[in-house]
């Protein structure tokens, strides 16, 4: 006889569910649990709870779930892949379902049941889906079910990106700097989760039919449902949002424990988990601190670097406001003339950082004594422009400017900085007193302290409590180095080992640190930061971090007590430098005591790029815009004059087809605006046109133009240049061309002065893949022959085989030439037009950017409009081919076999014979060739004195980073 | 930049040179042949954390995972204190191409020269790069090095078709144990033994074939992917061993399909560019012979009848047709997806594709044609694993195990 019972445990990534069927596939007893990373006490939990009522009951029993693997095996019991358990579930309660979506805590899952069982679940790079949104609860202060009824309220939702947690993250936060909408932002959220899943997920296969929802997020949030559903437009009877959608893998996973034989009680499970041994695969390190005496010691050598202290109420005389309006946190300093501290506040801003900082500017006027005068004020950081234009703060200054000088004040030989604050990992290195190169961490590295705090939170800790529990650990878990998402499920496996709570909070520490020294600084060796090093930013106060830096580092560094209040000492600093003997122009106590502003989001018309803006009203005529790339949207009058090569070449490209057309074409021939084409589209259209064809080129691309490509896409993780690809050839295929034309190349022209002159690979077959993808594309509307430009009489051939229905092959060798002709004017019209730009900025003085990327970073959707924000601080632009033929290769340690890339190496050697140059390498993110270029260009540059600059650009849309990066890059020219 | 060192005819007496774990197999034989010619060569085999973090320092963490590892390992491995630095040198493969791959000599002696200027890098290759060194591939060498490719591929297809279905556990692992030492053995005989193809093929069939196997039904399960992750227990996570424990059976192509693929690209770039060179003619008449070699293969195992042979060359040529162009030839290029259909039509429905994080030619081949090869053979069942540093064991064999769910379906 079958058993009676079933009993089917989900062990997720942050819940329980433990469910009972009996035979009848019945579900009697059902449990869902946050388990808060005590997987085995969660589970012991439960499964009493069971013995209590069903005592002397024997269960078939199985294991399922992200968490559970490890677990089962360890137990001993049988387990099954949760996507697994889900479609079991789904056969037997909604057998007429055509797909599942399937949400849990770290996975997205998608079943397709119609036409083709497929089961499938998001790749190691797809962050977040529940952890993910209660990360950005935690980030906006609130719980996911206040996120969710926030979301309910929104009025327009802001792209964010989809595609990792981290960057999405990133996304976000600049917005809540800058005032937008917290319901606005909380429908974002969801709609970039819905995102993530139709795109990383479906992948070209259509979500349709009677789609079923299951997981904790989609059945205890409205709001993510809703965005689901119209998404996917489906009406009532197609979105199932089943009641027991909690539980429903566990339910999946008693039915497959039914098929077993064995059963066994609930006594003998308990036994079998108790007994279950933890493997021993975790590597750990060393620990931190060998002795209390150890730790007493760090604690006094620490302690010499602190400030004096003076009463806000009795002292007399001048005081100097700094504030630092961070990405997470909030920092105000009040100072001395003479550096002694009147009033410090550090506290997270809850995503409102305006509130938060007028408050505390009330704060200080209440208890200031009337004898204080405020003689100057400055303010940093992510929300710089906001509070400079809502407090009427006197001074706007860069991060690292003001940190330097907060640095300087401690340690005046100081030679390395390193901070390290909520989001972002800065280092400086110091040479001759001034800052002489500049890191900062990626979007994609963001281990930084939100993340320890966010963890911390997790497992239920306050952040300072949870550091303090690593000091003494006593195996600190090594957890790995990438990205905080590969970092959470690195601790989730931790964890699954059976690391504790110390160990870990030892481990995350000390990540954070390899992190940054390895990752961000690149450091070959600790000789390389200088003997005075000092340390900064509020990650710092966490003396587990700061012991695993100095451990890393194999010697003491300088931590000054107010380390998460340096930036907003610098400004302090600096704006008693800059005291005029004035009174600072600060809002005043009875004007911020009427203080108030109302935020409205808009959209900017003045070009195409229709950027999205938010603006701030203050009352009495007073604004603020942020959201716009150009100085346009910000209601600045003047229009900038300053040269700028991308504009032009990005004009010139998109308007090559729209002139030279044959009057009677023989055919249309449609031509991608895509990777490649941003070069050689002078030469396609004149070949095509010279045979009497007809040429249209899709149109320019922009973030609708993506998501029209996006169900086409197959690698979530190639670079977005290239997913564009997907949109433009759908544009072209709507457009109606006759045929498609897109050669693969695996070489392009030769320019000399390297070791061979590949395309990369995406370039040189990505017509490959697009056609294995998009269904809409045959062998006869999509031609993607191989040929070698360097080649003519191969070009002639296979074009002569190509085009043989339209009979052309007589004339083809001549527009071959008209086409290297082309080209060649093109290339030699970019650099006369550098030439014109270097000029005219060198007679007005201007510092020149050579702005280093690939041909198709001219693309607007691709730069972000990077180029506008350098001249916008007053920078001229021109590109990297444009200069490239000025300098010879350098003696390079690599292979230079590229030749979009070993322009690069060239171009960087020119910047270093140019004193007013400096090049800033653009970056798409996921190419790995640049992974061998950005080390090599910066070598070329540094060994020639300049600063090196690297952008990482992805679909991100924001350009907060990029800015303080190219504001940093200033300050450092006008230093040396 | 700096003048990195060279390998001297004189170091061949004095130095060890290390060995990246690559391709366990086909490696212990390449040590035992090189040793008949004087060299002493070891083949690593570290696999802690501590590697993966050597390479995390020495080499940018976007670089490839691959890169990260092999760099990682020797740098480990020269730290460890067990190798007088003096007297150690390293040797890596280069393939050359437009993938970033061929960029891993400079990535390594860029790393080497940071911390142990005086050890040299030697390149194993067969394109005639690196032609100052005194690490030479001369012509009895290299004949030998393709019959150890022929013989490793052997070997590696019979022990993982006999250790899914041993009996008797561990039985497997000491036939091949015993059988790398007799072709080490014959290999540096006089005997030329080694020539004699169709005997040693037959007498490591017959005593593989000796081995008692269930007639338990397993899951086949293939596995294609970047060439170094496909192959490296290292870079891997031990993939065999983990789908061996899930009882199922691997199958892994022969690396000599990857070292005719090599070699058909240059013969075939000449024809699709219009660039036909002496190198090309002669690339094209060393296919010939190795092809003629393979097919031989291919028919003693045939008549043996116990285990698949490899994928005929030309089939695969012709398969790949079918999906891609050869003309993709950066990475492994075309011949993914050629394995990937080969494996499906000879009823290895259920494929791993393991690749690196991020890998830019398997963005085109792996995952950019399963659509088409699933679209062509609806049964199978694809799953490409990316493999990393941060990547997690847990989460990779979570993915496989969906994929060995699906296959039960």
């Amino acid at each position: 006889m079958a058993n009676k019972y079933s009993l089917g445990i989900d062990v997720g990534s942050t819940t329980v569910k433990t469910v009972i069927t009996d035979s009848e596939n019945n579900i009697i007893y059902s449990k869902y649990q946050r388990h808060f990373s005590k997987v085995k006490e969660t589970v012991t939990d439960q499964l009493m709870m069971i013995r209590g009522n069903y005592p002397d009951e024997e269960f078939s029993v199985c294991i399922t779930g992200s968490a559970g693997l490890g677990f089962a095996n360890s137990a001993g019991i049988p387990f099954v892949q949760e996507v697994h358990a889900a479609f079991l579930a789904v056969k037997e309660k909604q057998p007429d379902a055509d797909a599942v979506i399937e949400l849990g805590g770290e996975d997205a899952k998608i079943i397709f049941l119609t036409g083709g069982v497929e089961q499938r679940m998001n790749g190691t790079c797809a962050g977040g889906t529940g952890a993910f949104i209660d990360q950005m609860a935690t980030l906006l202060g609130i719980t996911s079910d206040q996120l969710d009824e926030l979301s309910l309220h929104a009025q327009k939702v802001y792209p964010i990106a989809s595609r990792c947690g981290v960057f999405a993250k990133s996304d976000i936060q600049p917005l809540l700097n800058q005032g937008a909408r917290r319901e606005d932002i909380a429908a974002s959220i969801f709609q970039a989760v819905v995102d993530q899943t139709v795109s990383g997920l479906a992948q070209g296969r259509s979500i349709e039919g009677k789609v079923l929802f299951l997981g904790g997020p989609l059945f205890f949030l409205r709001g993510l449902r809703k965005a689901f559903v119209k998404t996917l437009a489906l009406d009532d009877e197609n979105a199932v949002f089943p009641e027991e959608a909690p539980v429903f893998v566990a339910y999946g996973c008693a039915l497959y424990a039914a098929k077993s034989s064995d059963s066994c009680t609930i006594a003998s499970v308990l036994e079998k988990i108790a007994d279950a041994k933890a493997s021993d695969n975790i590597v750990t390190g060393e620990p931190l601190f060998a002795s209390q005496a150890e730790y007493d010691d760090f604690i006094d050598r620490h302690k010499k670097f602190d400030l004096g202290y003076a009463d806000i109420r009795t002292y007399k005389g001048d005081a100097y406001l700094g504030i630092d309006a961070g990405s997470t946190t909030t920092k105000l300093v009040l100072i001395t003339g003479d550096g002694r501290i009147l009033y410090h506040h550090y506290s997270s801003n809850l995503g409102q950082p305006l509130d938060k900082i007028a408050d505390q500017v009330k704060k200080i006027y209440a208890e200031l004594n009337p004898d204080i005068t405020i003689k100057g004020s400055a303010v940093t950081g992510y929300g710089e422009d906001l509070i400079k234009a809502g407090l009427s703060v006197d001074h706007g200054i860069v991060e690292t400017v003001a940190h330097f000088k907060a640095a300087s004040y401690f340690c005046p030989d100081v030679d390395f900085i390193i901070d390290i604050g909520g989001q972002d990992i800065k280092c400086f290195k110091i040479k001759n007193h001034s800052i002489d190169s500049i890191m900062l961490n990626e979007a994609c590295s963001s281990g930084c302290g939100s993340f320890i705090q966010t963890f911390a939170m997790a497992l239920g800790y306050d952040i300072s409590e949870f550091s303090q529990l690593g000091l003494f650990a006593e195996h600190p878990v090594d957890l790995g180095s990438r990205c905080t998402v590969f970092m959470n499920s690195s601790v989730k496996q931790a964890q699954k080992d059976g690391a504790t709570v110390e160990d870990i909070s030892a481990g995350l520490s000390s990540s954070i640190i390899k992190n940054a020294i390895y990752k961000v600084i690149r450091a070959k060796s600790p000789d390389e930061l200088g003997k005075n090093i000092v340390v900064q930013g509020g990650t710092f106060l966490n003396d587990a971090v700061l012991r695993s830096f100095e451990k890393e580092l194999g010697r003491n560094v300088i931590r000054p007590a107010i380390s998460g209040l340096m930036g907003a000492f610098g400004c302090a600093l600096y704006s008693m430098e800059k005291a005029s003997g004035e009174k600072s122009t600060l809002i005043s106590k009875e004007e911020l005591d009427e203080f108030s502003y109302t935020s409205k989001a808009a959209q900017c018309g003045g070009c195409t790029a229709n950027c999205q803006l938010n603006i701030i009203s203050f009352g009495k005529g007073r604004r603020f815009i942020s959201g716009n790339r150009c100085e346009k949207g910000g209601g600045a009058a003047k229009r900038n004059t300053i040269p700028n090569l991308y504009e032009y070449k990005h004009d010139s490209i998109v308007n090559v087809c729209k002139s030279g057309q044959p009057k009677r074409p023989i055919a249309t021939v449609g031509l991608p605006l895509a990777l490649g084409f941003y070069e050689q589209l002078p030469f396609w259209h004149t070949l095509f046109t010279s045979l009497g064809f007809r040429t249209i080129c899709s149109d320019e691309s922009s973030r609708d133009m993506y998501y029209l490509g996006q169900h086409t896409i197959p690698s979530d993780t190639v670079c977005y240049p290239a997913k564009l690809a997907h949109g433009h050839i759908e544009n072209l295929l709507d457009k109606g061309a006759d045929f498609i034309f897109y050669p693969c190349m695996s070489y392009n022209i030769d320019e000399g002065d390297s070791d061979n002159h590949f395309n990369c690979p995406v370039v040189a077959y990505y017509p490959e893949l697009l056609l294995a993808n998009n269904p809409r594309l045959n062998g006869k509307n999509f031609l993607h022959p191989y040929m070698d430009l360097n080649v003519r009489k191969n070009v002639i051939r296979v074009l002569s085989e190509t085009l043989k229905k339209y009979n052309v092959k007589g004339r083809i060798p001549a527009a071959v030439d008209n086409a290297y002709d082309a080209l060649n004017r093109y290339h030699a019209q970019v650099a006369a037009k550098a030439r014109e730009i270097i000029t005219q900025a060198k007679d007005e003085g201007r510092k020149i950017i050579v702005l280093a990327g690939r041909p198709y970073h001219i693309d607007k959707e691709i730069n972000h409009g990077i180029h506008k924000l350098i001249t916008s601080l007053g920078m001229a632009v021109v590109t990297e081919d444009s200069v490239a033929h000025l300098a010879h290769t350098p003696k390079l340690g690599v292979l230079n076999q590229w030749t979009y890339h070993s322009r690069l190496y060239r171009a960087a050697k020119y910047v270093t014979t140019q004193p007013d140059m400096q090049l800033v390498q653009l970056v798409s993110f996921g190419c790995g060739i640049d992974a061998v270029t950005g080390d090599e260009v910066r070598e070329i540059l540094e060994s020639g004195g300049k600063l090196y600059t690297q952008l990482k650009i992805d679909e991100i849309n924001n350009l907060g980073a990029a800015r303080i990066r190219l504001r940093s890059l200033v300050a450092a020219m006008d230093n040396s | 930049m700096p003048e990195y060192a060279k390998f001297t005819e004189d170091m061949i007496k004095t130095h060890t040179i290390l060995v990246p774990d690559m391709l366990p197999i086909h490696f212990k034989l390449l040590i035992k042949i090189f040793g008949s010619y004087g060299y002493k060569m070891e083949l690593l085999q570290n696999d802690s954390r501590a590697v993966i973090d050597e390479g995390l320092k020495n080499v940018h963490n976007d670089a490839c995972y691959p890169a990260l590892l092999v760099i990682g390992q020797f740098m480990d491995a020269l730290k460890s204190g067990k190798y007088d630095p003096d007297k150690t040198a390293l040797l890596i493969t280069q393939t050359g191409g437009g993938c970033r791959a061929s960029n891993y000599i400079h990535l390594l002696r860029k790393a080497v020269d940071r911390n142990f200027p005086q050890v040299p890098v030697v390149s194993l290759n067969f394109s005639g790069l690196e032609k100052d060194s005194g690490f030479r591939i001369t012509a009895p060498i290299f004949i030998k090095l393709l019959y150890a490719i022929l013989y490793g591929d052997l070997l590696m297809t019979c022990y993982n078709k006999c250790r899914a279905y041993e009996v008797n556990k561990g039985e497997s692992k000491k036939m091949l144990d015993k059988w790398q030492n007799r072709i080490g053995n014959i290999f540096r005989s006089k005997s030329k033994l080694y020539l004699k193809t169709k005997k040693v093929y037959n007498d490591i069939l017959n005593d593989f074939s000796s081995i008692e196997l269930s007639s338990e039904k397993k899951i086949r399960v293939g596995i294609v992917g970047e060439i170094y992750v496909k192959y490296s227990p290292l870079a891997n996570n031990h993939l065999e061993d983990f789908l061996i424990s899930e009882g199922c059976e691997p199958v892994v192509p022969s690396l000599l399909e990857f070292v005719m693929y090599c070699a058909a690209a240059v013969f075939n770039n000449a024809s699709i560019y219009d660039k036909h060179t002496v190198t090309s003619t002669v690339e094209k008449a060393a296919y010939k012979l190795i092809y003629a070699k393979q097919k031989e293969l291919i028919e003693v195992m045939k008549q043996n009848g116990n285990f698949d042979p490899p994928h005929d060359f030309e089939h695969l040529r012709k398969l790949a047709d079918k999906y891609i162009n050869q003309g993709v030839v950066m990475g492994e290029g075309w011949l993914i997806p050629a394995e990937m259909a080969a494996l499906a039509q000879s009823g290895v429905e259920n494929i791993i594709c393991a690749q690196p994080f991020g890998c830019l030619p398997n963005h085109i081949v792996a995952k950019g044609m399963s659509r088409a090869i699933k679209e062509a053979n609806p049964n199978a069942n694809i799953v490409p694993i990316d493999y990393d540093p941060g990547a997690t064991r847990v989460n990779q064999e979570n993915r496989i195990k969906l994929m060995l769910a699906n296959a039960r379906l």
